[in-house]
């Protein structure tokens, strides 16, 4: 089992993997680390992502449409979210922002099972990326190479607003101070709905951008819910470019300890985040917390 | 110690007398209050005996998954009970056929079903269970579609002494190493399906070939991977070149799927189920795998066929309890998917079959037993009787308590042969149960106690 070309596939495969979950942990290190809400609806979101796109497919046939679609509604519903809900917990506790967002969690994993019931859904890869692909070590699902690719150029595009442009420089200094930000007259609250905006729409987009890898069931969000804790808390808590390495850092454990044991594989990424947590209690690329 | 003790050594024997008498007597009133027992009075209270039978409805706790992987196939078997209850209540035709002697209700008494989610969480189906013996004073427990919830329902059932009616439940251990007196096991299981599925897989690709398994990481899988593996390498010549073995609720296979691409596998014995069933049969296509590699389910999925469409089950064997086609051969199988179809608006899947049969069996033997006293009740199963089913006539082991019972063999079939948007697939064999089980302590089975 142990050869040249079973090590090239799961290295390769771990980034494929490791790609999607810094997505999705981008969404949710940015909410964090600008607002301070650890948002445990952040799997729901992503879960609603793919649906969304569902739906859309299911009436336009466009996989195009519903990566649009599936992204911007999920972008309202963290929206209406942030304004409805949460921006009435920014000054509470956080163990209330805790129990709102997973709350809020459930109530869109039951309405969804509600409307559409438990059967999986499938959204089937656009017809450019149908069949496999052979790279010369592995054949490998064209697909899963073309989302590769769409989660660089999301990632990529997330990296240029936050770093690039005014909105991103207000949200960074948000994250240092959202005091300050607000008194040289910068509307934070607005930049706070934004980004909650932003941070949802990361893990709709990578829903819907899954649904053709993994069919679509209420319960998807959960258990990639605990994978992005474990993602963020590797990188460093707040920091995109953290959450952009432990998604790697954590595909490739998952993909490469299977290859020897596959029993071991969230074991092992469970230990490498104790041992960072040791090591570096911040994260790889975290600094001392924002208080 | 305490007999050293001044106090105790101050105390007189008139006093202790005194006292032991007084406590005598206050111990005796309750008693003769809370159980009025039998005629005979050689009953005494059990479990949720006899509270739990004295009004005019007697509960039964159903924790079934409703979330997470195994979500679909609760529902499902969910449905079967109510469908179940609904019909002991109204003393229907086709229930009075497995259970003459009820007559709207059981025993005089209507049945009722209490119902939380497990989501196959063997902490969560004890808590609930927990919950409707305090507050609905059940008498008896049902729901599992994992075999961890099984077994954990089974040691609790054995220490509350409340009956335990096995739902689905896939594990060699259900009715082995941790079977229990209080528990009785409709359904097929591992070595069953082992030795059904078995002859026909060599038969029909041949001796010496390569298998990898696919198994997810609780007792269900790893019994079926063992007794299926057993049975391919030392009558099959075959050898397994990887087992994957995989948590359950796992979404992404590809790790999994990647290291059989490199195993040189010719085939996929396929052991997971649920929800994780769907997504690696369905990955399992992507990666190219499938077809060009064969795919077995030793133990087969209700809405397998459903969820990922014939094209991915075309040509693929499975062993299971029950598909709706046999309705052609067995009148009974019949009458329940017909009345089953009529309230749902769907044709059961085995699930729901096998959790009518499960509430059926035991009105039958609650009422031939003639009391609601768990041990009678119990006893009447071990008489061992046969009794009509859904797939002919059964009987209940003594020894284990599993049905002795057929397993069915089933190929997908593909789209353009399906008669109907449910046709996915054919019964290639029912396959009598006697010689598919194991000798009754060949899995460790040591039943409990009665009280």
């Amino acid at each position: 089992m142990i050869n040249w070309a079973n090590f090239l596939s799961q290295c390769f495969n771990g980034l494929v993997l490791g790609g999607l979950l810094a997505l999705i942990s981008s969404g949710l290190t940015i909410i964090y680390g600008t607002l301070g809400v650890l948002n445990l609806a952040h799997g729901a979101m992503f879960m609603l992502g793919g649906y969304a796109g569902w739906v859309a497919y299911d009436y336009t046939g466009s996989f195009l449409v519903a990566l649009i679609a599936g992204s911007l509604f999920v972008m309202l519903v963290g929206v209406l979210m942030e304004r409805l809900i949460i921006r009435y917990f920014y000054s509470r506790p956080q163990e209330d922002q805790i129990l709102v967002t997973f709350g809020l969690g459930i109530v869109f994993v039951e309405t969804v099972r509600f409307f559409f019931g438990s059967l999986s859904k499938t959204v089937p890869p656009p017809a450019l990326f149908q069949g496999i692909t052979n790279l010369g070590f592995m054949v490998y699902p064209t697909y899963r190479l073309a989302s590769l690719g769409i989660v660089t150029a999301a990632l990529l595009a997330l990296y240029l607003v936050l770093y690039r442009t005014r909105l991103g420089m207000i949200v960074r200094a948000g994250i240092e101070d959202s005091v300050m930000v607000g008194s040289l007259g910068i509307d934070v609250y607005k930049v706070f709905m934004l980004v909650f905006g932003i941070g949802a729409m990361a893990a709709g987009f990578a829903g819907i951008v899954n649904a053709p890898v993994v069919s679509i069931a209420p319960d998807v969000g959960e258990a990639i819910l605990v994978q992005t804790f474990v993602v963020v808390v590797i990188g460093g808590v707040g920091s995109f470019p953290g959450a952009v390495l432990g998604g790697l850092i954590a595909g490739e454990i998952i993909s490469i300890t299977s290859m020897f044991n596959p029993g071991y594989s969230y074991v092992m990424l469970f230990v490498a985040m104790t041992l960072v947590l040791v090591w570096r209690p911040y994260g790889l690329l975290g600094t001392a917390g924002r208080e | 110690m305490p007999f050293n003790d001044d106090k105790r050594a101050g105390l007189s024997r008139r006093t202790l007398l005194h006292a032991g008498a007084g406590l005598a007597g206050s111990m005796m009133l309750p008693v003769s209050l809370i159980s009025p027992a039998s005629a005979s009075g050689d009953q005494p209270a059990l479990g949720t005996w006899p509270a739990g039978s004295q009004g005019d409805t007697v509960y039964i706790g159903a924790t079934v998954p409703r979330t997470g992987a195994y979500a679909v196939q609760g529902e499902d078997e969910l449905k079967g009970m109510q469908l179940a209850v609904e019909h002991i209540n109204e003393g229907n035709d086709l229930l009075k056929q497995i259970a003459p002697k009820i007559d709207k209700g059981v025993l005089g008494k209507k049945v009722a079903l209490v119902v939380a989610d497990s989501a196959a969480k063997p902490n969560n189906a004890v808590q609930s269970q927990q919950t409707f013996i305090n507050d609905n004073k059940i008498i008896a427990m049902t729901g599992s579609t994992s075999s961890a919830v099984a077994v954990a329902l089974n040691k609790f059932a054995q220490r509350e002494k409340i009956l335990y009616l096995v739902a689905i439940s896939g594990s060699n251990d259900t009715t082995g190493k941790d079977c229990a007196r209080y528990s009785f096991r409709q359904c097929v299981y591992g070595e069953t399906c082992a030795n059904a599925i078995g002859p026909v897989l060599v038969k029909n690709f041949g001796k010496g070939k390569k298998a990898a398994f696919m198994t997810p990481d609780y007792t269900y899988g790893h019994t079926v991977t063992k007794s299926v593996n057993d049975y391919l390498t030392s009558q099959g010549g075959w050898e397994m070149v990887t087992n994957q073995v995989s948590p359950l609720g796992t979404q992404d296979f590809s790790q999994y799927l990647t290291n059989i691409a490199n195993s040189g596998a010719e085939f996929i014995v396929n052991v997971n189920w649920g929800r994780d069933a769907v997504l690696s049969v369905q990955q399992a296509k992507q990666f190219g795998l499938t077809p060009t590699m064969k795919m077995v389910i030793p133990y087969q999925i209700p809405f397998l066929a459903k969820e990922v469409g014939p094209d991915l089950t075309e040509g693929v064997f499975a062993a299971t309890d029950f598909w709706w086609t046999m309705e052609d051969k067995y009148p009974l199988a019949k009458a329940f998917v017909d009345a089953f179809q009529k309230k749902y608006d769907y044709r059961p899947e085995w699930g729901a079959e096998n959790a009518y049969m499960q509430f059926a069996i035991w009105a039958r033997m609650v009422s031939e037993a003639g009391t609601f006293y768990p041990p009678d009740v119990i006893k009447q199963y071990e008489k061992g009787e046969t009794f009509p089913s859904m797939v002919g006539d059964v009987k209940f082991r003594p020894e284990d308590h599993q049905l002795i019972r057929p397993v069915v063999i089933v190929r997908g079939k593909a789209a353009k042969d399906m008669k109907n948007p449910e046709d996915f697939w054919e019964v290639v064999e029912i396959v009598p149960g006697e010689g598919l089980m194991q000798k009754p302590d060949a899995f460790g089975c040591q039943l409990g106690d009665y009280t």
